[in-house]
């Protein structure tokens, strides 16, 4: 794309420089000037003196900055891919600064909870779905901004990068909002399809973290395509029942988001939530691994919303329930194994999970 | 501030625009002719839109309402077609065959003046007159009338008609944020949206709205009510216009929805029941049904490109009407359970169809009643922002909202029905989110849901239909069973009401439990024949008809209470 002609279109911003948000602005930039914002200025001038983030290489319309309000002002749509933990203070920052006109397409794959103060998320905790809020949701309750959209499918931040071919998701209830995030992040090695099923296409984005991380161990262990097979066809069944819960739609899981991101991450050692799968099988503690992760894997996040909700709803979801206490120290990852083997399964679908939905 | 005065007609605040010739409303009136021929070439240009300005599409819509239409005249006639009807519709028929034929001139869009008579027909049949001696009569009337009643029913019968002890207003308690509504309606135009239990609720909205002083507002009602003649009467001169359910064609529809936007735009106030008809169930609306509440984004947008920043702003004012008992509850819960939760064609109810029912209705309804709480709740902007007494918007965390630019696309308004059909989704949700908030809960209502949810956990393998059939005997409950289940569910809505989540009448944040209950039982559905609770001689509670208690205990739904007890 001729960056001079690009230069004078609206530039399009971006909050947070982790590697998605890095994938997403070289996407972005080849179609208009992007405004990046990151957390530390060192960052920032590192990308604006030589386009470089941290080992990564940003497109020369990449522009950094560490002030939010610069963002809101010089851009109408804004990308905000950041860590759930972080997002709703980072939006909570941003809001004063937007106004009715703005448009936010979110891509990150996480939900949160507001505990009162002191409650932590343990094995038996009752978590009731209305506390559990999608991104979207915090950006509904935080801002002015009702234009909103979010960005979902397998996106390998690693692969993006490369400029290897790809393809995603926005999920909008505004025809506009899917239309100009096709008009921005096009290109001709990313495909961008569009829905109207927001929140089914967020959950399905969500869940599939938990099964990645499973889907590590199993590699960690040495399994072959057989248990892994096994593991997605019987964590999108998973998917689906927890997802309904949430507001989520089982058609959804069916498109790129669910079936697609669900097996990138599960095949993909790219993939944090894999690698912290893979790493505890190979017989890490969780602690170490977090030590020297550069970024958040979602997926214990999710995991810890999605047993203490089951826990709320009074459902059996005995691979999330696994996966919890073997991550957790609980159960080693042989004995999880074994516990999934022998639980008594008897149906491969429950046809009334898609009834009456 | 607003000048709240007493006296013994029960006014209690000054109208905020004495001068009756400056309300819009009346404006309307005086202009009829020329807000018709407006209304029906804006219809027209949105009936165009709609059809993709497609002269083919146009042709396939007129034959099909041409068609759906004489089947209307003979399938489903009302008492309050015109005449004239099928006069017109064989007229119409002729113009069609004559364009087809090739006779008549086909204009440049084919069918257009076919259109326009159609059309300039249906707005002549929406529009409503507004008669300022018939709306000050009927003020005066239903006042007097109600304090009538209001008296009679204190005393033995009519010997006390002529009394004038109980003023109407100790009865019917007009709560919530008026005075920050009646600031609101003197700069910008207010749509208020009560929730609807009750056919009297049209009557006592309209009355509560006159009596906080705002000038009257234009509201829809159904066509099949201007059969009934003292109905009629009424509302054809109060500027009720007509929505007629029967006619589902694209003409049809975008005139009524054009009658409304651009009565909004001329800044009438209006008043619309989101909930479309009664709650069948008894429960606070859940799903809204948003067609005309459309109109006043599209009336907003049009304010703001008419406008611009002098525009004049439209507010919305959830109202919930609160009752102690729904006289038409029974039919109503019945039509529930048979209807079990899926949309269907129903026959219009008996309870109401003619002028001496209706009169009956409102009789029993007085005489019976105990207090009604009609609660003006929290106003807001069509986006859902809270609003100051200036009209201005202001974000969660207190930044004003410039909310022209909702309807920005790339720096400047654009038309784009898609995205305002999302906007009034999201405003839908909120009313419904505001329902629950201001939500007058009674004792009675707590009576309810207790005394129904131990039935229905003492009788667990049943279903709904088993535990309606159970017989009388088998409904009593201890005291003390029902006095613990009533503290618990107490306790908690005491907390709720700290948090803002819900209202509650004196007796239940004040009173002691056994007041509460006393209360409670005194007032549970008094009306009824058959009482959904009452005391037995043994001295337990028992109900006597389960359906109702099953009525009046879902008003208390969607709260999470039935995990308390």
């Amino acid at each position: 794309m001729d960056s001079t002609k690009s230069s004078d279109k609206m530039p399009v911003g971006v909050l947070g420089g982790g590697s998605f948000g890095s994938a997403i602005s070289n996407l972005l930039a080849e179609n208009q000037p992007v405004i990046l914002l990151t957390r530390s200025q060192e960052v920032a001038d590192s990308i604006n003196a030589t386009h470089d983030n941290r080992g990564r290489t940003m497109h020369e319309n990449v522009r950094a900055t560490t002030n939010a309000r610069e963002v809101a002002e010089q851009c109408r749509l804004i990308y905000p891919i950041l860590p759930s933990a972080g997002f709703r203070e980072t939006i909570k920052n941003l809001a004063p600064h937007l106004t009715p006109e703005h448009i936010l397409i979110h891509g990150t794959k996480g939900v949160d909870v507001q505990l009162p103060e002191g409650v932590q998320l343990t094995s038996d905790y009752k978590l009731n779905p209305k506390k559990v809020n999608t991104m979207t949701e915090v950006i509904l309750q935080e801002t002015i901004v009702r234009r909103v959209g979010c960005l979902a499918g397998p996106n390998l931040a690693g692969e993006i990068l490369e400029g290897q071919p790809a393809a995603t998701v926005i999920a909008s209830h505004f025809e506009e909002v899917i239309k100009l995030g096709q008009k921005t992040l096009r290109t001709p090695r990313f495909q961008v399809y569009g829905s109207h099923d927001l929140t089914g296409v967020e959950i399905a984005g969500v869940l599939k973290n938990v099964i990645a991380l499973a889907a590590g161990a199993l590699s960690g262990l040495g399994f072959g395509e057989n248990a892994k097979a096994l593991l997605i066809s019987r964590g999108l069944v998973e998917m689906i029942h927890i997802g309904k819960h949430l507001g989520g739609d089982i058609v959804a899981v069916l498109g790129l988001a669910g079936v697609g991101d669900l097996i990138a991450t599960c095949s993909s050692s790219k993939s944090r939530n894999f690698t912290v799968g893979y790493r505890l099988a190979k017989g890490e503690t969780l602690t170490a691994i977090l030590a020297d992760m550069e970024e958040v894997a979602e997926g214990l996040n999710t995991l810890r919303i999605s047993r203490s909700m089951a826990n709320y709803l009074g459902i059996r979801v005995p691979l999330t329930e696994t996966i919890y206490d073997v991550i957790y120290g609980e159960k080693t990852v042989e004995e999880g194994l074994d516990y999934l083997m022998k639980f008594p399964f008897y149906v491969d679908i429950d046809r009334s999970m898609f009834r009456g939905n | 501030m607003a000048t709240k005065v007493h006296n013994s007609d029960g006014w209690l605040y000054d109208p905020i625009l004495p001068d009756s010739s400056t309300w819009p409303i009346v404006q309307l009136t005086n202009h009829r002719d020329e807000f018709l021929k407006e209304l029906v070439e804006l219809s027209i240009q949105n009936i165009k839109e709609t059809l993709g300005n497609n002269p083919s599409n146009l042709k396939d819509e007129l034959a099909r309402t041409l068609y759906t239409e004489r089947i209307r005249l003979t399938q489903t006639p009302w008492k309050a077609d015109a005449p004239d009807e099928k006069e017109f519709w064989s007229q119409v028929k002729k113009h069609m065959v004559r364009i087809n034929a090739g006779h008549e001139n086909p204009n440049a869009f084919g069918h257009e003046d076919l259109i326009r008579r159609i059309v300039t027909r249906y707005a002549e049949e929406i529009a409503g007159v507004f008669d300022v001696k018939a709306y000050d009569f009927a003020k005066g009337f239903t006042t007097f009338m109600f304090s009538r009643l209001l008296n009679a029913s204190q005393g033995k019968g009519f010997s006390r008609f002529w009394d004038s002890r109980h003023n109407l207003h100790d009865k019917i308690h007009l709560i919530g944020e008026i005075d920050h509504i009646r600031e609101l309606a003197k700069q910008g135009t207010v749509i208020v949206v009560p929730t609807h239990f009750s056919n009297l609720d049209s009557m006592l909205i309209g009355w509560a709205i006159q009596s906080i002083g705002l000038p009257p507002v234009l509201y829809g009602a159904g066509l099949n009510l201007f059969g009934i003649k003292i109905m009629a009467w009424f509302m054809n001169r109060l500027g009720a216009y007509k929505v007629d359910r029967r006619k589902k064609n694209t003409l049809y529809l975008e005139t009524l929805k054009m009658y409304s936007e651009l009565s909004l735009r001329k800044g009438c106030n209006g008043l619309f029941f989101p909930g479309g008809t009664r709650s069948r169930s008894g429960m606070l609306e859940k799903r809204l049904k948003l067609g005309l509440l459309g109109t006043a984004l599209q009336a907003q947008r049009m304010n703001f490109v008419d406008d611009g920043e002098d525009a004049k702003k439209i507010f919305v004012v959830p109202v919930t009407i609160n009752y102690n008992f729904v006289l038409e509850a029974q039919s109503l819960i019945d039509q529930h359970l048979k209807i079990s939760g899926q949309e269907q064609y129903y026959v219009e109810n008996d309870d109401f169809s003619t002028s001496s029912k209706m009169l009956r209705f409102i009789y029993k309804f007085f005489t019976a009643s105990s207090e009604i709480a009609v609660r003006f709740g929290t106003p807001m902007d069509l986006f859902g922002n809270r609003v100051d007494e200036e009209g201005r918007s202001f974000d969660p965390h207190g930044h004003e909202v410039d909310i022209k630019k909702y309807f920005y696309s790339n720096g400047e308004i654009t038309k784009d029905l898609q995205r305002d059909a999302e906007y009034t989704r999201m405003l839908g949700e909120r009313i419904v989110e505001r329902y629950h908030c201001e939500a007058v809960v009674f004792c009675s209502q707590i009576l309810a849901f207790s005394a129904f949810r131990i039935f229905k956990a003492r009788y667990n393998r049943m279903d709904l239909y088993g535990l309606m059939r159970l017989p009388s005997e088998d409904l009593t409950i201890r005291p003390k069973q029902l006095m613990d289940s009533v503290d618990k569910i107490v306790e908690r809505l005491r907390e709720m009401h700290a948090g803002g989540e819900i209202q509650l009448e004196k007796e239940i944040l004040e009173g002691s439990l056994s007041n509460i209950v006393k209360k409670g039982i005194a007032n549970l559905g008094i009306y009824h024949a058959k009482l959904p609770l009452m005391f037995n001689a043994e001295g337990d509670f028992q109900s006597q008809d389960i359906k109702l208690l099953y009525f009046y205990h879902n008003r208390l739904e969607g709260y999470g209470l039935h995990k308390v007890i």
